[in-house]
């Protein structure tokens, strides 16, 4: 039911616009995962280009790349655990869409680190949803009815669940992958393999494609037959970074903060570095 | 931000209110660190008196160890000196579930008499705020599994109120007992840092009340920087002005972070 992949598929080596365009819908629920490291930024920016709306977007950390996205109107509604410019402020983007609606009205359900983790982790499990130690005592579930109470049948405690996330499609970055598309990551790998797995179609971007994936320590390897669609995207997480290719860029992240703030600097910046790039990739 | 002039030293509320913070972590400890003031504070505690102090990042990251103040919770540089990495279900369901981290040492936008903190919204109506923040993050797990929980906030009147607005992450809820009833299994904040003193919960009645004024700072100044009527601890001691080593390791933490 959940993967794209029929029997003997393995992932297709396609190009970023290519990728987008056959995996992300209208209307779509999809993921673009990495925590602070590794995260998808070309690819988000891709889905802005291709002019995708009504996406239900899921994400722990919505930062910059859905500040992007959420403001050039592709999303309706946002599952996430924590929205800022880390290390900066605000998101302003997501408070225009949360507090003005604009430039269109913006769901929200909101959960925990522990709560969201949990979610990709039962989605990747093919279990309907994660039981943890978790929100009591929070206003969260009184705002959030994807948090419950269960009691546990052995021992009789008072225990929270959470619904399984199985997104239509989940974006990572990586660093490696071979020609067959197999992926290689490293560093930190924040949830990237559950959001993969949870998913019903993947597109991972990858800083180069190799001949052959020479082992790294602490390596982690997602299989060709795990994926839908692989991309060549150097660069492709900037202004996050790649460990072993580039640093984060902390100079962008503050500049954000100026770009984002108003609703003028934004469609400035949405017309000259997405939608003029169109085509160039 | 004053600047207080002590025995030659010249120090900001800013920078005592870092040491301080470092100061309460012991060395051995498992932390449970937040980006901002917490991880400033820790960082500084590990290069004075605290070397062996175990910082544990949200982004996967055990016993990190950087020369310089990470610019996010997955600064790279967390990585590269952890003694181990993994992913972030495991951080949450391995290592903070089960109560392997002593001390959680968390920020907030406001803090409540009870230590509850919001991070989420400033206003009444959830769908329509006055303010949107970021969120929960890993707050709410941390505020309830760690053994104990330091919250490292600027003091005001906006800030220090008499009931959040919102309950991001549980202190001791509406009083004592509270964490027992709602099946919390660590003890809560037992100490909330600020740029003015220390705050400490009430054994009796588990409300935050005065224990500790920075150098410089009075009772009064403490009083109208809080969002209701502060009870000062019969015990009320003066924090010790940071000494000449603190003071250079925290500000050559900075600068490297340059």
């Amino acid at each position: 039911m959940r993967n794209a992949n029929e029997v003997g598929n393995v992932a297709e080596i396609v190009s970023l616009a290519e990728g987008v365009g056959r995996l992300v819908h209208d209307g779509d629920m999809v993921a673009l995962e990495g925590f602070t490291h590794l995260i998808p930024h070309a690819a988000g920016q891709e889905i802005i280009r291709q002019r995708r709306r009504d996406l239900t977007l899921v994400r722990m950390t919505p930062d910059i790349v859905y500040d992007q996205l959420i403001g050039a109107g592709c999303a309706r509604k946002l599952i996430f655990s924590w929205g800022g410019n880390p290390g900066v402020g605000s998101l302003h983007r997501f408070r225009d869409a949360v507090q003005n609606g604009h430039p269109v009205p913006l769901e929200i359900e909101e959960h925990s680190h522990a709560g969201m983790a949990n979610r990709y982790v039962a989605g990747a499990s093919g279990l309907p949803f994660a039981v943890l130690r978790g929100y009591s005592g929070t206003d969260l579930p009184r705002h959030t009815d994807t948090i419950k109470q269960i009691t546990c049948p052995f021992t009789g405690e008072q225990l929270a669940a959470v619904p399984a996330l199985n997104p239509d499609v989940s974006i990572i970055h990586a660093q490696r992958a071979d020609r067959a598309g197999n992926v290689q990551i490293w560093g930190l790998v924040g949830v990237q393999k559950e959001a993969v797995l949870a998913a019903r179609r993947s597109l991972v971007t990858v800083e180069e494609v190799v001949d052959e994936l020479e082992p790294v320590p602490g390596q982690l390897v997602l299989p060709s037959w795990a994926v839908t669609c692989v991309a060549e995207v150097p660069h492709g997480a900037h202004p996050s970074y790649a460990q072993g290719y580039y640093e984060r860029d902390n100079a962008y992240y503050e500049k954000w903060d100026s770009i984002g703030r108003k609703r003028d600097s934004f469609e400035d910046w949405l017309r000259e570095k997405v939608f003029t790039m169109e085509g160039a990739k | 931000m004053t600047a207080t002039t002590d025995a030659e030293l010249t120090y900001t509320s800013d920078e005592m209110m870092s040491i301080a913070a470092a100061r309460a972590l012991s060395n051995g400890q498992r932390c449970f660190v937040g980006i901002g003031l917490p991880s400033t504070a820790a960082n500084v505690a590990r290069r004075t008196h605290a070397p062996d102090l175990v910082l544990v990042y949200e982004s996967g990251t055990l016993g990190s160890k950087p020369d310089r103040l990470p610019a996010s919770i997955g600064d790279g540089i967390l990585a590269e000196t952890a003694d181990a990495v993994i992913s972030v279900p495991e951080v949450f369901n391995y290592w903070l579930q089960p109560g392997r981290i002593d001390v959680g040492f968390l920020g907030a936008a406001q803090l409540d008499k009870f230590g509850n903190i919001n991070t989420t919204v400033i206003g009444d109506d959830y769908a329509n705020p006055k303010v949107r923040l970021p969120g929960a993050g890993g707050a709410p797990e941390i505020a309830a599994s760690c053994h104990e929980v330091y919250v490292v906030v600027r003091q005001s009147r906006r800030s220090f109120v008499d009931r959040v607005d919102f309950v991001t992450s549980v202190g001791h809820g509406s009083g004592k007992g509270d964490r027992e009833r709602l099946g919390l299994r660590g003890a809560g904040p037992t100490l909330v840092i600020t740029d003015l003193g220390i705050l400490r919960p009430d054994p009796d009645t588990s409300e935050l009340m005065l224990s500790q004024l920075h150098p410089g700072v009075e009772v009064e100044q403490v009083r109208e920087a809080t969002g209701w009527d502060l009870k000062v601890s019969p015990e009320l001691s003066r924090t010790d002005a940071p000494t000449e080593a603190e003071l250079s390791t925290l500000r050559a933490l900075k600068e490297a972070s340059k």
